[in-house]
């Protein structure tokens, strides 16, 4: 164990934490199945909800007859929308942005279902067995519709129209440029072009979305536990819903089971347990099935992209244009909208480069799917896979290196901050470092050498490339989704410190295993100079948190971490003049250590923490003059601009010449996510991230067939990867501090995503270089291979 | 919690070495006995059909899914849930650092950041165990084929391997294995 571990002994500690391999203090109840998790509650009268859902992909509701399961044992309410108009308003996530039509989506279907698993209506009985049961009492019948199938046809003139107050299916069209591409390209030396398809897929996290809404009379005030990401957020949205006062509504995310952007928006059974509680004045759960998960849950990356990159003959890029078609699902998510996986895709579409023409299209067409949402990468792991799939290509006829063409093309360090064509700032990036340090990691000559010989044993292996730059910590500048009413560049920190000096710091971010309660106490403990043991974090309960949304888009190291340095330099700062007092001496010469109040001169001199502590709240008479009582603070910390973080990614893949199947045999990661609270924590989130990546890359599909129905509602169907076929993750860090962000934090949840699926499609591509196969979609399944392999050889 | 019926029976089981009776409905799942009737939440629901193991237990010293089997099943049995594995390690400490009474397994899990989000760690401990009994020495790829059956999305699994390996190691010495 280094002496930078938190071991057994807290007197063995370094007193800097934020750097150090804390081991994670969330672990000790998660180990021994202690954990809290939204089904572990059980209060009671607990009622239990199930949800009738829609067979039809398309249909008018004919007939929705609910008395018979009223008379069925243990059913307590039995609601469809009728029952909740007077309960709750109909949620329409707005936004300004023009040519965005804002629709509605109704917590349970009016008139019509418009996806597979739409809830109609929800049975309320005294326990789940029961719920379900009467849910077959329900009468309904349906008048199917045509369905929209797919965004292409959706976006047809004639098409079935799913929305009728939009007149379209096409919900948004955005177009970012910057030059005259048109030119730019007309005469570039070098021209690529392919049309890119990145598959739908779902986030699985291992814990279904469920909630429990609890509504006592007495107090008046309705509790909504959810495994959520954004239990603000949700507080916020649910008040004007419910048309309640926000101080009424209290929303508790405990231990959450994995999030990954699911489970950031605001849920139609969420708002439906919020009215029957109310109403019942029962506390009322729902836990969502596998089945439900998967059919209801957000989906995400569905994308068709015609993209088209020039560069000269020296290999300098010279412009970019791009039309993406997002399937967008059917309906407009709260609060981020539609909007916010095609607005992303156009948003870095053009990538690490000096990009100096450009021009991004995109289309948002609803269909008859699950809603899109956010997950992990957002718009990056598919915009990623074209522009670095487009790069090798441009390598490969330019005779040139893919790693050289990239560094020649790379933002430049003195280019910084750079802004890019869409309008973003990237601040600063290591994108020169990280690539050469991704080389000297593969031992590339060596690699090189491995892979003739491989090939020329008969076997196909590839090397892939990819490098990406992306956006974190979102302040104010610019939204996470633009035109959208909530803001998004707004975390506090409410720091509260007691008689007895230990310290409560009160978060409205909210982890689902990102390791908060440790990462933001090493913060907290190194901004006051106090022992990390006397530092508690309390996250994901708006009663005890200050104003927030919560956590989503890399953002809870930069903003909860900013916060949380302003809040712990706020009340050193007091303690130091309450200590300056006590000691008779001039606050600018000390300075608190290890819980412990110094002399800079005269280091031996000094108090414990916990003894100005305790004067704080002792009263006038011991307090410097016209000093007010107390040592408590909120601060809050908006990084305007947010930060760029940035990555190589290296594949080394083989496919075998029988099965189709890919192999990793190396990926490595080179990041800079700028300072770096805790490795253990940032190396488990970078390697988390890259079997997502992989996962999507090879195996994960969610698959609807013309019918409107979805194949892949099953984990026997849905294939996410086990251990089996994952391998050790190389992950080494180039840690340059963000210029912008206060303690030079830069977000990292994500990137581990974005990378892996282009890097591993270059590397299938370079493994079947030989045959001049091009990898343009994903996943890359042994069936695709095949076909391709075949179509390659000219056999059919 | 499904109340009693006229449908339901009596079952008698060990859970962590305590007897344990119950008044359940035939239909009754076990993880839902354990859950909602032993107050064991330890034990999670992920799929109900089977297929990412979070809700993993020993019935009989054997790795088995408790949503594959129905509460009735497991009358006469003997059950460890994740609870079990570690029964003094009591409340989460104040002044975190100290393993205390951790299972080996659990303890490699926290040194080596085997768990995120923590929720398929139950099923994900009680599989291990299950591996370690049969093979106390497994190699990495035995490991990996042998936590295949249950899925993790947060760790790309690679502390949970090397967890299992440390685990591993310190059973062995703890036995005076050669």
């Amino acid at each position: 164990m280094s002496s930078t571990e938190i071991g057994e002994s807290v007197e063995e500690l370094t007193p800097k934490f934020v750097g150090a391999r804390v081991k994670r203090r969330e672990d000790q109840r998660l180990l021994t199945g202690q954990g809290a998790y939204v089904d572990d509650h059980h209060p009671p009268g607990l009622l239990q909800a199930a949800f009738l859902r829609s067979p039809y992909a398309h249909a008018r509701i004919a007939r929705l007859d609910t008395s018979a399961a009223l008379t069925r044992p243990g059913v307590v309410a039995v609601l469809t929308s009728k029952d909740l108009v007077p309960l709750v308003k109909p949620v329409r996530a707005a936004s300004k942005m023009r040519e965005y039509k804002e629709t509605s989506f109704p917590p349970l279907a009016v008139e019509k279902v418009r996806y597979v698993g739409e809830a109609l209506a929800v049975v309320i009985a005294e326990s789940r067995y029961l719920a379900e049961d009467a849910l077959e009492w329900i009468n309904v019948e349906y008048d199917p519709l045509p369905t929209v199938a797919n965004a292409p046809t959706a976006a047809q003139p004639d098409a079935p129209l799913l929305h009728d107050e939009a007149g379209s299916n096409i919900l948004l069209s955005r177009e970012f440029a910057r030059g005259d591409v048109d030119a730019a390209l007309a005469s570039a030396a070098v021209r690529v072009r392919d049309r890119f398809r990145f598959r739908r897929h779902a986030t699985v996290c291992m814990e279904n979305r469920g909630c429990l809404a609890d509504y006592p009379a007495g107090t008046g005030e309705l509790t909504l536990r959810s495994a959520t990401q954004c239990p603000g957020l949700l507080r916020d949205a649910l008040a004007d819903l419910l048309d309640m006062p926000e101080h009424r509504i209290r929303v508790v995310a405990a231990d959450v089971g994995g999030g990954f952007g699911a489970k950031s928006s605001l849920y139609p059974e969420e708002i439906v347990l919020c009215a029957v509680a109310r109403r019942l004045k029962r506390p009322v759960k729902w836990i969502s099935d596998r089945q439900e998960d998967l059919k209801t849950s957000t989906q995400a990356w569905d994308e068709i992209v015609d993209a088209e990159l020039g560069l000269q003959a020296d290999g300098t890029i010279i412009g970019l244009r791009a039309d993406v078609t997002t399937d967008i699902g059917a309906y407009s998510i709260y609060p981020w909208t539609a909007t916010l996986e095609p607005i992303q895709t156009i948003s870095f579409l053009s990538g690490p480069y000096r990009m100096p023409h450009y021009r991004g299209r995109n289309r948002g067409v609803a269909t008859c799917k699950a809603p899109m949402g956010p997950y992990r990468g957002v718009g990056r792991p598919v915009t990623t896979f074209v522009l670095e799939s487009l790069m090798d290509r441009a390598a490969r006829l330019l005779a040139l290196d893919p790693a050289e063409l990239r560094l020649k093309n790379y933002i430049r360090a003195d280019e910084f901050p750079y802004k890019t064509p869409a309008g973003l700032v990237w601040d600063q990036a290591s994108l020169t470092e990280c690539m050469q340090k991704a080389r000297d990691v593969l031992d590339a000559d060596t690699t090189t050498r491995w892979r003739a010989q491989a090939r020329a044993a008969g076997r196909w292996v590839g090397i892939g490339f990819a490098t990406y730059i992306e956006l974190t910590g979102v302040g104010s500048a610019i939204p996470v989704s633009p035109g959208m009413p909530i803001a998004t560049g707004t975390e506090a920190a409410f720091l509260r410190i007691d008689p007895a000096g230990t310290v409560t710091a009160t978060f409205s971010v909210a982890p689902q295993g990102q390791g908060h309660e440790t990462a933001l106490a090493q913060v907290v403990a190194d901004a006051l100079g106090v022992a990390f043991d006397s530092v508690r974090v309390i996250c994901g309960d708006t009663a005890l948190a200050p104003q927030g949304t919560g956590t989503y888009a890399s953002r809870s190291a930069v903003l909860a971490g900013g916060a949380a340095i302003r809040a712990g330099q706020t009340l050193k700062e007091k303690a130091l003049k309450i200590a300056g007092h006590m000691m008779e001496s001039n606050p600018a010469n000390l300075d608190i250590r290890d819980g412990q109040v110094f002399l800079r001169d005269k280091p031996e001199r000094g108090l414990p923490f916990r003894a100005v502590a305790k004067t704080a709240y002792a009263g006038l008479r011991r307090l410097p003059k016209d000093m007010e009582p107390g040592l408590e603070v909120t601060r809050f910390y908006d990084p305007f601009f947010g930060t760029a973080s940035s990555a190589t990614h290296v594949a080394v893949v083989e496919v075998d010449t029988e099965t189709y199947a890919v192999t990793i045999k190396r990926y490595i990661v080179v990041e800079d996510c700028g300072r770096i609270i805790n490795p253990l924590i940032v190396e488990g989130q970078v390697r988390g991230g890259v079997a997502q990546g992989i996962g999507a890359a090879l195996y994960e599909e969610v698959v609807y067939d013309d019918a409107g129905q979805l194949l892949t509602g099953s984990l026997v169907d849905y294939l996410v990867p086990t251990a089996s076929e994952l391998l050790p993750i190389e992950v080494h860090h180039i840690e340059t501090p963000s210029p912008t962000t206060l303690g030079g934090f830069r977000g990292m949840g994500e990137g581990g995503t974005i990378g892996a699926p282009a890097a591993i499609a270059n590397a299938v591509s370079d493994a079947l270089s030989h045959l001049g196969i091009e990898i343009n979609e994903i996943p890359i399944t042994p069936e695709k291979l095949f076909r391709l392999v075949r179509a390659a050889e000219g056999t059919p | 919690m499904s109340e009693p019926n006229e449908r339901s029976q009596t079952i008698t089981l060990r859970v962590n070495g305590t007897e344990r009776r119950g008044q359940v409905e035939p239909r009754k799942l076990l993880v839902d006995f354990l859950r909602e009737d032993l107050g064991l939440t330890g034990s999670h629901v992920g799929c109900e059909h089977g297929i990412c193991g979070a809700c993993t237990i020993l019935v009989n010293g054997e790795a088995a899914r408790s949503c594959l089997m129905l509460a009735v099943q497991a009358n006469g049995a003997e059950l460890m849930t994740v609870e079990g594995l570690a029964p003094q390690a009591g409340e989460p400490p104040a002044l975190p650092g100290k393993t205390g009474q951790l299972h080996p397994l659990q303890a490699a899990f926290w040194e080596h950041h085997g768990l995120q989000c923590g929720f398929c760690t139950p099923g994900m401990l009680m599989t291990a165990y299950d591996l370690l009994q049969t093979n106390p020495m497994p190699s990495e790829a035995e490991i990996r084929a042998g936590l295949s059956a249950v899925l993790c999305r947060c760790t790309g699994y690679q502390g949970i391997v090397e967890a299992v390996q440390a685990a591993a190691e310190t059973l062995r010495a703890r036995r005076g294995d050669r």
